[in-house]
């Protein structure tokens, strides 16, 4: 049991070909472009959807933070269409493996620090030290403050992984236990399913509250850095 | 691919490249198929054509319904299903595996 748990986290090839690639480029396809000005009934849904995200998410920021948008928004829609299509049964989930979600927090996360820095060196480099601290205490102060600094986009990309990834065992698992215990006593069994529904209910809205949470904070640092 | 719909011709012969796959005799077929355009840019084509068709009929239209998207996802299913065959055949109950 214990081989085919982690099985489905596994690359996957076909053949020997890696058609991880393409598994991550499939999300691409339900989303088309809208080409006229009413269009059919996905395509509006998908608009009304992005425009209600985007007002709300980049209301904070200025206009050098609202160049950001069309990065955030494309970050939402790929994490949140990633997560949700790995809900389906027997598909892979690339947002489970921690080399794209650090490909992911890496960049983003670098950018905002380096553009903070580069437009306002003096605001960025304040931020390492807190109002108000007792002047025995700056030396220790700074070296935490850069130290959480440089925790953040591993603190992005680990995030993601683990929700996503303990999410999906943790169906497997009860999942197996609901099976066997269906032969042994069914009541419990019972018991056990009501606990699969509920933790699939769970998965759906963790899987759009981790898009959403990764998409914040990189909005945040950015908002910290403009 | 240029489809020749010849109504009133005066020939009724038709080449055999630019036949529709439904107009092809069988003892034709061989042939007709080795005729298609292989290249990456056929292929491409071939994708690009195979997606619009099932673009406007199912979701380009005035009351598009969760069907269009549906078969989608049921397709990428089945699609996982058929790729993770050989260890999912091990789950199945069997007495010998």
């Amino acid at each position: 049991m214990n081989e085919n748990l982690f099985a489905s986290f596994a690359t996957p090839t076909m053949m020997g070909l890696p058609i991880v690639i393409l598994i991550i480029m499939f999300p691409s396809i339900l989303f088309p472009s809208p080409n006229r000005l009413i269009n059919n009934r996905l395509i509006s849904i998908q608009q009304w959807l992005v425009q209600l995200t985007s007002k709300q998410m980049m209301a904070i920021h200025n206009s050098k933070g609202q160049t950001w948008t069309l990065m955030l928004m494309s970050l939402i829609l790929f994490i949140g269409s990633t997560n949700l299509l790995g809900l389906l049964p027997y598909s892979f989930t690339p947002t489970t493996q921690l080399s794209m979600n650090l490909g992911m927090a890496i960049p983003l996360w670098a950018g905002t620090v380096f553009m903070g820095f580069r437009h306002k060196t003096k605001a960025a480099l304040a931020h390492f030290l807190p109002q108000g601290t007792p002047i025995f205490l700056i030396p220790m102060l700074v070296i935490i403050e850069t130290i959480s600094l440089f925790i953040q986009p591993v603190a992005l990309a680990v995030r993601l992984t683990a929700n996503i990834t303990a999410g999906h065992l943790l169906m497997h698992l009860i999942g197996g236990a609901t099976l066997a215990l269906m032969s042994i006593s069914p009541s419990t069994a019972l018991i056990t399913f009501i606990i699969l529904i509920l933790l699939t209910i769970l998965e759906f809205a963790v899987a759009m509250i981790q898009a959403y949470v990764f998409t914040l904070l990189v909005s945040l640092y950015l908002h910290d850095n403009t | 691919m240029a489809s020749v719909v010849c109504v009133f011709s005066s020939s009724f012969s038709v080449p055999l490249k630019e036949k529709k796959l439904m107009e092809v005799k069988l003892g034709e077929l061989p042939s007709w198929i080795l005729m298609r355009d292989f290249t990456p840019k056929g292929i491409a084509g071939a994708f690009q054509r195979g997606y619009y068709r099932y673009y406007n009929k199912y979701i380009n239209v005035k009351k598009g319904s969760v069907a269009g998207i549906s078969m989608v996802l049921a397709a990428y299913v089945l699609f996982n299903y058929c790729r993770s065959y050989k260890e999912l055949k091990h789950e199945r109950r069997r007495k010998y595996h």
